[in-house]
């Protein structure tokens, strides 16, 4: 669906910036509704996607990994083989065809993990255009390889120290720099979050995800699937691979969050399910946060879902049902990343190991004619070094 | 009494901001007593917020100190109902989120009961200005929006029709801070355009912390707005010192 002409998708979304900001979001809304309509400009986002990314990426039906549990077949959406190695690219590679369009000379952007810093790095040496990074001091601590690999792609990499030195911090951090440099600066957001046009965008980019899945469904096995699975913090995979199965009214759309230590302890990242409506990052939407409205500390295992918000039409998909929203503790989620690789040869990543752990879950309770589809997000080098720490 | 009254022909009022319980509740006392007695029009009052997205470093920090010590909204309010008797009017300046917490009619309620005069929100744009501004305007609170250098004429007359008591003039981009100074160009011609559309009285804020610099915009407007150079005055020194140190600055100031 598209939001209403204020950002809305239902009573989710919006525009809660600073004054300064909001020129520039008008701008962007302009030059999507132009962009948008344009063949000149989805031939050209195709044609990297092709090229330069590699896609379309595969279905894959998994055989070994829920064969003990069930008998519905279990496919694999395999956003992992995409550049880069996660989805995040396909975003990127659409907003800075779009900053070019604008005419930017500069492109900056938050990251957590630095998945999404790495996919804007990327696209900054493509088409040479300069990027700016920030990213929390901890996670540019924790995530050095990540650090280092932005480096190489020409990148400067800022550390944020305010706060709890993380994602949250480095993405207003961002808006910050934003506000400070509107003119030349485009910024590019790496998930369905922020001020609008930023959630319906990232979702238009990202949606190249469901479409394909969807024809590669029908034609590989003849069939939509009964369920689609996908990891949730922002939410963007999530927002990509449901946009192509949102109108088929008989396939179940699963959202999985991180719980962390469990949902309904401090310990947790699962805004849609332990969060309240608040207004974070530019949007209203579910935010874990105290009763006084102070945004709340999050954790969780894996890096990409440790996030305080989520984008605002996953609140409105819940809202009205047509999605359903659980979570997955960091046991879980570890439990599935070693078991998935055993089983398939593919190595996920933790995001998408939550995605996985509930889809095996799933699928016990499926049978012979029904179809789980998982959007394997991204894959798990990236967390080797993190996964043999916590199991050894 | 509107906000309208603190600006008075022929003088810039001098609005102080100052983060509510930095480092706690006693010295905020102590500091607008002294603003009081310094020849502030009115005082902005910050409500700590863990992610203030208009704010550089300085009230950053200072709002994680305020938050650090348990400082609550609650807890300003109280402060504010004790002192508005003795002290020039007190705009509240908060982020949006802990008032939709606290629930728009709650806090106006709130607001009032405690004595504030006004109310500004930073992330809150004109679009979604109006619940709140009726929610306040029915306790007899203004609020006043705010207009950057980056704002079109015509929307920046939108928002001065919309604004309450004044209009709030972002003088630089960015954040707020002490850093980089207005820029005076820009900010005259969006000063000349805004008087243009609107008799509301202007006052304009951001970057704006040294003696030549409220000199500079004093020709063009009629208040100015001093938070960052203010918090800087005093967040080095001790508790009991904090109070004198902002006097020293605002007499440098002004």
């Amino acid at each position: 669906m598209r939001p209403d002409a204020r950002g809305y998708f239902g009573e989710f979304g919006g525009r809660f910036v600073p004054e300064v900001l909001v020129a520039a979001l008008s701008e962007l809304e302009r030059e999507v509704e132009v962009a948008f309509n344009d063949p000149a400009f989805w031939k050209e986002y195709e044609s990297v996607l092709a090229e330069f990314v590699g896609r379309p990426s595969p279905v894959y039906e998994a055989m070994r990994y829920a064969a003990p549990v069930s008998r519905a077949k279990f496919v694999l959406k395999r956003e992992d083989l995409n550049h880069t190695g996660a989805h995040k690219i396909n975003n990127t590679v659409g907003q800075a065809l779009l900053a070019r369009r604008m005419g930017k000379k500069r492109l900056i952007a938050e990251t957590g993990a630095g998945q999404h810093g790495v996919a804007t790095a990327t696209v900054g040496a493509k088409f040479g255009i300069p990027v700016d990074i920030y990213m929390g001091a901890v996670d540019v601590e924790r995530q050095a390889l990540n650090v280092y690999i932005m480096q190489l792609l020409g990148a400067t990499v800022h550390p944020v120290t305010g706060g709890t030195k993380t994602l949250k911090d480095a993405t207003s951090e961002a808006f910050r720099e934003w506000a400070a440099r509107v003119d030349d600066t485009f910024y590019v957001i790496g998930s369905v979050v922020g001020a609008h046009p930023y959630p319906y965008m990232v979702r238009e980019f990202q949606k190249v995800i469901g479409i394909e899945a969807r024809g590669q469904c029908l034609a590989r096995f003849g069939r939509l699937p009964s369920d689609v699975v996908a990891c949730v913090g922002g939410g963007s995979n999530a927002a990509g691979i449901f946009a192509g199965f949102v109108d088929d009214a008989g396939v179940k759309l699963w959202g999985v969050e991180s719980a962390g230590e469990g949902a309904q302890t401090q310990r947790t990242a699962a805004s849609l399910n332990a969060g309240t409506v608040g207004i974070l990052h530019g949007s209203r939407s579910y935010v874990l946060q105290t009763a006084e409205g102070q945004v709340r500390e999050t954790h969780s295992i894996s890096a990409g879902l440790d996030y305080p918000g989520v984008g605002p039409e996953h609140a409105f998909l819940k809202e009205s049902g047509r999605a359903s929203y659980v979570s997955v503790t960091d046991a879980e989620a570890l439990e599935a990343f070693g078991e998935f690789a055993k089983c398939e040869g593919i190595i996920p990543a933790l995001e998408s190991a939550h995605a996985l752990a509930f889809a095996r879950r799933l699928a016990a309770d499926r049978g012979e004619g029904d179809l789980v589809l998982v959007n394997l997000s991204g894959r798990g080098d990236k967390d080797i070094a993190q996964v043999r720490r916590l199991t050894s | 009494m509107s906000l309208s009254a603190i600006f008075k022909p022929g003088q810039l009022a001098f609005i102080p901001y100052v983060m509510a319980g930095d480092p706690d509740i006693a010295t905020t006392r102590a500091i607008l007593a002294a603003l009081a007695a310094n020849g502030a029009a009115a005082i902005e009052l910050g409500i700590p917020y863990g992610d203030p997205l208009a704010d550089g470093p300085t009230i950053a920090a200072a709002g994680a100190r305020a938050l650090a010590n348990g400082v609550k909204l609650n807890d300003v309010l109280s402060l504010v109902k004790d002192v508005h008797a003795k002290a020039p009017p007190i705009i509240l300046f908060t982020y949006y989120n802990p008032v939709y917490q606290f629930g728009l009619a709650e806090f106006a309620r709130a607001a009032a009961d405690a004595g504030a005069a006004g109310v500004i929100v930073p992330d809150v744009t004109l679009e979604e200005a109006e619940p709140l501004r009726l929610a306040l305007g029915a306790h007899g609170i203004e609020m006043p929006l705010l207009v950057a250098p980056s704002t079109p004429p015509e929307r920046a007359a939108r928002i001065a029709e919309q604004s309450g008591g004044f209009v709030y003039v972002v003088s630089r981009l960015g954040v707020t801070g002490a850093g980089e100074a207005p820029n005076l160009e820009p900010l005259r011609k969006q000063i000349a355009a805004l008087r243009a559309v609107t008799k509301k009285p202007l006052a304009a804020g951001f970057g704006i912390s040294t003696r030549a610099q409220v000199d500079a915009v004093r020709p063009i407007v009629d208040g100015v707005i001093v938070g960052s150079g203010l918090i800087d005055a005093y967040s080095g020194a001790r508790r009991e010192e904090a109070a004198g140190c902002v006097a020293k600055y605002v007499t440098s100031l002004l």
